[in-house]
Order: structure tokens, then sequence, then C-alpha cells
């Protein structure tokens, strides 16, 4: 019945070892080859599965290494085309390949979209149907928990001024149209709305290139765990995985020396990295000393940093308290378990009013309290990774580039001379793409505007 | 005691443009009908403006020609001035506005009903509907004649319990001080339906002797005029322009000092006028900061004084009125011919009706026009065509007719009411239109006259002419398909004289022609010339084509929702059986009840979860009904 290809990741978010893009629809097939490096998927026999690469069409870079199912309409779960893409598991390669799947064009589908397919395909018994409603309605309202969590008041109230904009701008438009010999605005220029899509353009560009740096909430902070050897920083690692079930391991490809762990952390995502040094008892100092390793903590979003109660503060310690100046991070004292010999007060003052923890991994104390140290540092709006850690999810971000996109036709519309009132489809588009993030698709808003922002009649 | 005064298959009951529309059409659908009015001598009158078109409004006036109502082929009889609106703007937006000169206007309609074979047209009063079985079966006059009809369409208009209000001054009236309807209005009540106070208003009118035209701007009509009608062949030379002037600060004042002494700032609760029509003192109310407002003088006809001043429409007290009128430039020794009012009126809230402008409560009942929340001519006259199409059909068993949104204006204005309802008088705006570049002046035939045909409102001559056209428009999108353009040096010359780059290599005559500096005239200049090709198949040749990849892309999203249209849900539905769906949603739904998903994805409320729901509930196929 439908005609549009979907796409979704369909097993659970950051655990097994493998996760799956699942695509259906009349297109699944023909998307998927597109970006497929291997055999040529149009070709192959209906439920085989293949080993090649996805490349991103816009950079050509090789993005996944992954295997293909393909399965032919009409012996599949939903009765159309269907193409898994089965990639590494954890989050960042099916988000990518989710991600470059709905830029060629497949539409995310609805909670519950494969299974209402399926059903309206006949392929699930109709004595069923209440079942498929509850999973519909089940998983909306768990999209939409998950959708408010991740939807920050910065992100929404930027997205609101950006439309705004638009919004006048498109009334400014519609009241060219409607009211033609009304003199009190003048006629909307190209210039004028090229101006207007650029300026919204930029914005909505800069939003998405913060979401492709991976400073997003899906991924996680990046988060380092500094201290000098024997502080506990393996423990604590350790601890925050046991803890929070560590949702994603080894990350192969160019990253392959390096572990990355996924933990979440009372809500707050956090990507461990750079875990392999940590577990090594290395000198972290001299691996730090250096510009470079100002480098890696700067790309932190946040730091924890581990001292140890059994010692007093020490020159190395004192060093990475400068490496850390400026920067967001946590002071964790471990091994309360052992007779103290550091200086509480001299740490504090060091700390210049970060949060300080005492904790005994070992005995499993203090625990708690780092954790809502970290919830706190992050939920007060503290760690800014960027001011935009909270482009937060997939669809979040297909919609920004849908918006962005209909922007640029809208100058090219601009280019080829179009009048106004086509280029105007254009910026709606926009503007309309923009109301979903938000949730705001109200089509009475832009009436509303025409005859608050101007006094028109008769 | 009633007597029966005859048996119709279709009574409409009002004349205005709704009620015309719908008797007409039924009329000559092959339905007996008959159209009663309080006063056979304002048959078609025009209470406000002297206007007819506009932006959308115009297109809505095709459309109603191109499916074979009257208000296009009267308007193009009876104006005084013509203009294209939006012409320097893309074809969607493009639309005919035409100055009517409303006696002619009222007339030319008279005739024209009066001389329709199936149409009895009547002066009387109804006061009451005759239900049997929970169906409406006629209506009874004052003078207690009983009718009796299978379909009753009321077009009462601002008649139900209409109020004129200046300053303190208010009394029971419609329009222009005629008959109010009062007792029609109750009996709707009591027939359990729910009306609205709705307002609007109207300005003075002053004599155009005492006008000093010299301070104003001349607006003059069009050189060459275009027409309504598909079936128009002649064009009205002699225009007569409006004038353009000016309210000032010296304006405001007399306003702002005599605030209270309006009828609508007085402080009493009134019904909710329209915000695109506001009266002068909601624009210097609102708009406090505008130094100047347009005020547009537009003649009432070739044979009167009067001249609408539009911009002024107002409910002050007449006393303020010529003081407000004398502040104007060019009007400073105008003398006032009447003053203007506002006008306060019953509607029916139009969620009680289904897309075919039936009424859901009381089958054998429609309603159409300003009673349904509009307000416009136009709107009027596009309800009142579908009504009477539809009322008719009922009676004569073909399939009701339901416009949709990539259809017509009028199908999403119908849409908007039916399923949104409206808590303003409604007018139709280009923007409302999610479709608009589907919903141009220059295709509404070929979007509308297959249907205006099959329901009989069509001739064969004029439907002949149309396949023609439609067949040329094709034949030549193809000759140009073939045609190729080599950059010879008199096609060179005709590029730079159309401001465009040069060609580089051989380029198709089609896609020349979507280069935007180049027109259709540019092309033929190229090519050998078509045979017999009229400006209109030239027109619609050139904007099929340039407009090309957005026509294409607006065709995929209607193809998106005329399958949700597709899938129906039953009218006795029980929506409280359905598991899953918000309740919020369930109370929407039980109040509208769409026809299809489609139009339950539309209402506000509804969302898409409770829409996947729908459809899953749909197709399981074990729908729970309301029992009877």
């Amino acid at each position: 019945m439908d005609t549009d290809t979907i796409a979704a990741i369909s097993t659970p978010i950051g655990e097994g070892a493998i996760a799956i893009v699942r695509l259906s629809g009349p297109e699944a097939i023909s998307l998927a080859s597109d970006v497929f490096e291997g055999k040529n998927l149009k070709e192959v026999d209906s439920h085989t599965i293949h080993y090649g690469k996805v490349v991103d069409p816009v950079t050509g870079e090789l993005a996944e290494e992954v295997m293909v199912s393909v399965m032919r309409a009409p012996k599949t779960f939903t009765r159309e085309d269907i193409v898994e893409i089965n990639c590494h598991g954890g989050l960042v390669s099916v988000n990518r390949v989710l991600e470059i799947m709905l830029a060629k064009g497949a539409r995310l589908a609805e909670p519950g979209e494969f299974t209402k397919r399926a059903f309206l395909n006949g392929r699930i018994d109709l004595s069923q149907a209440e079942a498929v409603m509850d999973l519909i309605r089940a998983k909306t309202d768990k999209a939409m928990n998950v959708a408010l969590k991740q939807m920050d008041g910065r992100l929404s109230k930027l997205i609101q001024t950006l439309r705004q904009e638009l919004l006048e701008t498109v009334a400014h438009v519609e009241v060219n149209i409607d009211y033609p010999e009304y003199d009190d605005v003048e006629e909307m220029t190209h210039t004028l709305m090229e101006e207007k899509t650029k300026e919204v353009g930029l914005e909505l560009e800069k939003l998405l290139e913060v979401a492709a740096q991976g400073k997003i909430l899906r991924e996680g902070l990046a988060t380092a765990i500094i201290g000098r050897p024997n502080v506990g920083k393996s423990s604590l690692m350790n601890t925050l995985v046991q803890e929070n079930k560590a949702i994603v391991t080894e990350i192969p490809g160019t990253t392959r020396d390096i572990i990355e762990e996924y933990v979440n952390v009372r809500g707050v995502p956090l990507r461990l990295v750079d875990t392999a040094g940590i577990r090594e008892t290395e000198d972290i100092v001299e691996r730090i000393g250096v510009d470079r390793s100002r480098q890696v903590l700067k790309e932190s979003d946040l730091i924890l940093f581990v001292l140890n109660y059994n010692e007093a503060l020490s020159d190395e310690d004192k060093k990475l308290f400068e490496a850390v100046q400026g920067l967001e991070y946590i002071v964790i004292i471990n091994k309360t378990d052992l007779e103290q010999k550091l200086d509480l007060e001299e740490v504090k003052a060091f700390a210049e009013g970060k949060s300080v923890v005492t904790t005994s991994l070992i005995e499993e104390q203090g625990v708690d309290e780092l954790e809502q140290a970290i919830a706190n540092t992050f939920f007060s709006g503290e760690v800014d990774a960027g001011d935009l850690t909270y482009v937060s999810n997939v669809r979040h971000i297909q919609l920004l580039k849908q918006a962005k996109q209909a922007l640029v036709d809208a100058r090219e519309a601009i280019e080829l001379g179009m009048p106004m009132d086509i280029v105007q489809i254009d910026v709606t588009r926009s503007w309309e793409f923009m109301g979903e993030i938000i949730g705001d698709t109200a089509s009475d808003s832009l009436i509303d505007q025409l005859f608050s922002q101007f006094c028109l009649g008769k | 005691m009633t007597y029966n005064a005859g048996n119709y298959d279709v009574i409409v009951v009002g004349a205005g443009h709704a009620g015309v529309e719908a008797a007409y059409a039924s009329a000559r659908m092959g339905a007996k009908t008959l159209m009663l009015t309080l006063n056979l001598d304002m048959i078609a009158f025009m209470p406000c403006n002297p206007s007819i078109g506009g932006p959308a409004k115009g297109i809505v006036v095709r459309e109603i020609d191109a499916l074979g109502g009257i208000m296009g082929k009267i308007i193009d009889k009876s104006y005084i001035q013509m203009r294209m609106l939006n012409t320097g703007k893309g074809p969607a937006v493009q639309a005919l506005r035409a100055q009517a000169d409303k006696p002619v206007y009222m007339q030319e309609v008279k005739n024209l009903v009066e001389n329709e074979k199936n149409l009895t047209v009547r002066q009387g009063m109804v006061n009451s509907l005759i239900v049997e079985d929970g169906i409406c079966k006629g209506v009874i006059t004052e003078t207690k004649a009983a009718y009796y009809a299978k379909s009753v369409i009321v077009t009462t208009g601002t008649f139900m319990r209409g109020k004129v209000l200046m300053g303190d001054l208010e009394y029971e009236s419609g329009p222009n001080n005629q008959r109010v309807s009062i007792k029609l209005s109750e009996n709707l009540e009591e027939l359990g339906f729910k009306l609205t106070r709705f307002k609007t208003g109207t300005p003075p009118r002053v004599n155009s002797h005492t006008i000093d035209y010299s301070k104003t701007e001349i607006q003059p009509g069009d050189e060459n005029p275009k027409s309504f009608s598909y079936e128009t062949t002649e064009v009205i030379e002699d225009q007569i322009p409006c004038w353009l002037t000016y309210t000032n600060e010296f304006t405001h004042q007399v306003i702002n000092e005599n605030l209270t002494l309006s009828a609508m700032y007085s402080g009493m609760k009134r019904g909710t006028g329209p915000r695109y029509c506001p009266s002068i003192e909601d624009k210097i109310v609102r708009f406090n900061d505008k130094p100047r407002h347009q005020i547009f003088l537009e003649p009432e006809g070739r044979n009167t004084e009067e001249v609408y001043v539009q911009g002024l429409s107002t409910s002050l007290p007449e006393s303020v009125q010529h003081e407000m009128v004398k502040s104007v430039p060019g009007l400073e020794n105008a003398e006032i011919m009447r003053a203007g009012y506002a006008i306060e009126y019953d509607a029916v809230v139009p969620t009680q009706l289904w897309p075919t402008l039936e009424t859901k409560r009381l089958p054998g009942l429609f309603t159409a026009g300003q009673i349904n929340g509009t307000s416009g001519y136009e709107e009027a006259a596009g309800q009142g065509l579908m009504a009477g199409m539809n009322a008719a059909a009922k009676v004569t068993g073909k399939e009701p007719i339901i416009l949709d949104r990539s259809q017509a204006y009028i199908g999403v204005m119908i849409d908007d009411l039916v399923t949104k309802g409206t808590n303003e008088p409604y007018r139709l705006l280009t923007s409302r239109a999610e479709y608009r570049l589907l919903l141009r002046h220059d295709n509404a035939d070929l979007r509308l006259t297959d249907i205006g045909y099959d329901y009989g409102l069509i001739s064969e001559e004029r439907y002949t002419a149309f396949t023609a056209k439609k067949e040329q428009v094709e034949a030549e999108k193809k000759r140009l398909n073939r045609i190729v353009v080599k950059p010879a040096e008199e096609v060179q010359n005709v590029m730079k004289a159309a401001g465009a780059v040069p060609m580089k290599e051989a380029v198709k005559a089609y896609d020349l022609l979507k280069r935007p500096e180049l027109t259709y005239e540019h092309i033929e200049q190229m090519i050998e010339k078509g045979e017999n090709i009229s400006e209109d198949v030239k027109e619609q040749v050139a904007i099929q084509i340039k407009y090309e990849g957005y026509i294409k892309k607006a065709r995929e999203q209607v193809a998106r929702m005329l399958k949700m249209e597709d899938k129906k849900i039953p009218a006795d539905i029980d929506y409280t059986a359905i598991n899953g769906i918000a309740t919020e949603a369930i109370e929407k739904l039980k109040k509208v009840r769409p026809l299809s998903v489609g139009q339950a994805s539309r209402i506000s409320g509804v969302n898409p979860a409770d829409i996947s729901i729908l459809l899953v509930y749909i197709e399981q196929g074990n729908i729970a009904r309301i029992a009877n």
C-alpha cells in the first residue's frame, strides 16, 4: 500500500555483537545497491547474504564493513522488498549506515511501521491486529519519551527562532500574493529571499556540522579518565561499565587499536575513550605531559580525574590539574578504604570549584555520588560540547538535512529566476521539516502570522 | 394548519450566491427544484463589496465555471472593470478580479434562474423544516405552505437572527435592512444543531458626485480584459476605474476619540469577526503605529452614483462616520448615501456536515454558504454549487461528489470547514492550499470540466471544445519535444533579445522553453509554427513545461495524500471500541466522523500513531459499529 521505502535500526540499540539496519519498500534493494561495494544487489538471488562495504555517497569514503541480506517480495516479513544491513554492534556503525540510507531517500520508519506494513500487506494474521495496535502505541509512547528527553531546550529554542524567521518570510510572500494591492509591505525580492534562506541555511549547516563531528548525544560525551598509575582508573572504568552495562566494544577499522566503552550514566551517555591506554600501567604524566596530550584532553567533553586518597598530592597531580584547567572535569579521590594522606583542602583549592567526589571503588563506596556528579555536571548545562551536543537522534538529523536541502532548493529556484510563489514552496517545506523536529506542524500558524504581522483587509 | 404547496426533488432556501448556484445546478441535473427567497428583488444581491474574484477567490470562480456553475458567466456580462492580479508572479497565484455592476449582476442572475425549466422561483419565508423519521422531508413557510422534497438546502447567509449594529443602534435585520429569519434558526437549534455567532461589517457608500477624484490615484482595469467563464466570447471594453486614497492622522483621531461608541468596542460581548476583513476600528487599535490605511473607492454600478468606500468598514455611529469620511483626502465633501454597519448572525458549526455538505444529524438537509461559517460571495457560490450537485445526485441516484484538496480550492475550503471547523468567518487564501501549484486559474477547466460534464452541467458543445483543447495541449507538448533547435544565428538573436545566455548546443524546443527568460512566443520565433494553436493552448503548454519539475513534485505529494483518502472509514464506526487511540483523538474523531483515514489525519489532535492504529483496525475488518 505504501509506496515509499522505510528504514530503521531493527536491533535493540547498543546490545549484541551485530546491529541491523532494515529497509522495506519498493526502493529497498536499489537504495542499498547504490551505496554497496560488492556484488550487484539488484542481481543477486532472493534470500541471500553478501559481504561488502557501505560507501558514503557524498564523500565517497568507505563507511562500514557489512553483510547485506536481500529478500524480495512477497516472501518477506512485510511482503515488500527487504534489505537488512548487518553492521558491527553498537551505535556508531548502524547509525552511520542508517544516515546514509536516509540521505539516499529512504524514510525513517515510524514506530512499529514494519509490523504495520506486515499486517496491512496481509502477512500477519488478522487476529493479531490488536497486538499490532498495542505495539504501535507502546513504541510511539516510548519513542516520544526518548524524543522528549533528547530534545534539549536550547535546540528547540534555536529551531523555533529559525522557524519564526522563515515564517515571517513566507508570510511576507503570502501577503504579496493574497493582497497584491496592499502597499504597506514591499514586494519580497529575490535578493531578500536569498539572504533569508542563506542565513537560516547557514545556521542549519552549523547544527549539522556539530552533529557530523560526532559531538552528539547519541554517540555520547567523549570522556577521558586520567590520573597517575595505580590510582584506580581501570577500576573506575570497570565500575562504570559494570554498573551501567557497557553498550559497545571494539570499533573496528581505523580505530582498531582504540577501545571505546559506551555507558549510560543516569541518562547521560558517555563515550569512555582511549581506555586501552588507561588500562595499561604506563606513566600517564609522561604520556600527556606534552602538547599532544593537551589535545586529547581538549577533545574530551568531560574528564574524570582520579587521585589517590592514600598519597599526598604530587607534582604530577599538579601538572594534571594544570592540564585540565578550563576544561570540564570531576575530581575523584579514590581508595578511601586506605589511610588518608591526601590533603582534601589542597585538592579543593586546585579544583576551582569543580565537583570533588570521594570513592572506594574496591569497596563500591561513593559510586552513587560519582554518578550523580556526572549527571549534575551534564544536566546543569556545564558540559558544553560545542554547545550543541543535543542534536540527538537520527530523526532530528535527517529532518535538519531535509530542512537544509529545501533551502538549497529554494536558492536554486531563485537562481533560475523562478517566481517568488514557487521559491516559497521550498521555504515552506523547510519550515515544515523543522516543525517536525519540535513537533509543531500546525498549518494554521502561517495564517495567524499573516494577520498578526500585517494589517490586512477591506 | 399548513397546506400542501407542492412536491419537489430539491428545495433551496435562500437565493444569494450559494442559493442560486445550488438551485441552478440541481435543476440542470434534472431534479425538480424549488428556490425560496425572502425577497424576489434581492436574488444574488451583493451586500458588501462590489467585486468578485481576487487571489484564491478568482480561481474559485473559474472552478465554479468549469463545473458548470453560473457566477463566472454572470460576472463576465456585468463587470465594470476587470483586472488580472499577480501578473508579475507565478501562474499558480494569478487570479482575475472584477468590479461588478451590482444591479446588473442581480438582474442577470434573476433572469437566468427564472428561465430555467426545472426550477421554480418563489418568494417566501421558511420557518421550519419538515422532519419525519429523522429525515428532512421539506419546509414550512410563514404562510403555512408545506413544500415536500427529498433534499433541502439551506443557504440563508447572514439572515439567521441577523442583527445590525451601528453605534448604540441595534436592530434585528438581514443585510441592508431586509427581513430577518428568526424561526428557522430556532428550529435548527430545536433539531439539535449547534450554532455559533459570527459577525461581519460593511463600510459607508458615498455619492460619486461629491468625491474630489483629483486627490486620489486612479486604478484602471486591464487594457485587454480576460474572462472568468470558459464560455464567454466577448469582453466588455468600456471599463470604469476605481480610485485609491488613504486615511490619515485625523481619521485615526476621530476613530480613537469615538472608539467607545463603536458597536464592536462598546464592551458588549459580540460575535467573532474575521481577521482578514477588519473594521477600520480594528485596524487602528491593532496596528496603531500605521500612519495611514488604504481606501479604495469602488463604483457600485454604471447606473448608480453610489461608491463603496472599501477600507472603512465600521460599526461607529452615523455621526462619527460623517466625520471619519470627511477626514479622508478626496472625501472632504463626500455625502454618505448609506452608512456602514456591522452585522451579527447565526452560523452552523460546520463540523456537523459531511464533505458533501449534507448534515450528519439530519439526512436530506444540506447547508451551504455563509451559514456554514464562511464569508465571501465566491466561497458561498462554490459551496452552493457542491450542495446543489450533491442534493440532486442524492435524488437522481448519482454518486455524491466530493472534491479533494488537490482538485480545487472548493475542495480545500469544504475539507477545512468540515474537518477543522472555523472559529471566525472563513475566507479562502492561497496559503490554505497545500497544492496551490496544481490549483491554478489557467487549468481550472482541465481539473474540473470532466466532472461538470458527468453531472450534466456542461453542454456537449462546450465539452467538445474542451476535449479538443486538451488534445491540442498534449499534441503541442509532444511536438515541442520532437523539435530540436540548433544554435543558428537567428535563434541566437532571439535568445539575445530575450536576455538569455546564448545556446551552446542543439536543444529540444521543449527544454528550451524551460529557460526562465524564454516564453512560448520566443520559441515560436525559432521553430516552425504549430497549426491553429490558440492563446489558451500556448499558455497551458508553456506553464506545464516551465514548471514541470515542481508540478511533478506536487503530484507525488498528492499521490501519497490520495492513498490515505482511499482508505474509507465506515460512517458508523465506534471509535471507543478501538484500543490504543488516544482519548483526545477519540473525542475528535467521534465529533468529525471523517470519511477516510486521510481526512482523519487532518483533524488537529489526531496523531500519526492514532492514524496507524486506525489503519490497522480498519484493515482487520471486524469493525465495531455504533448501535443506531
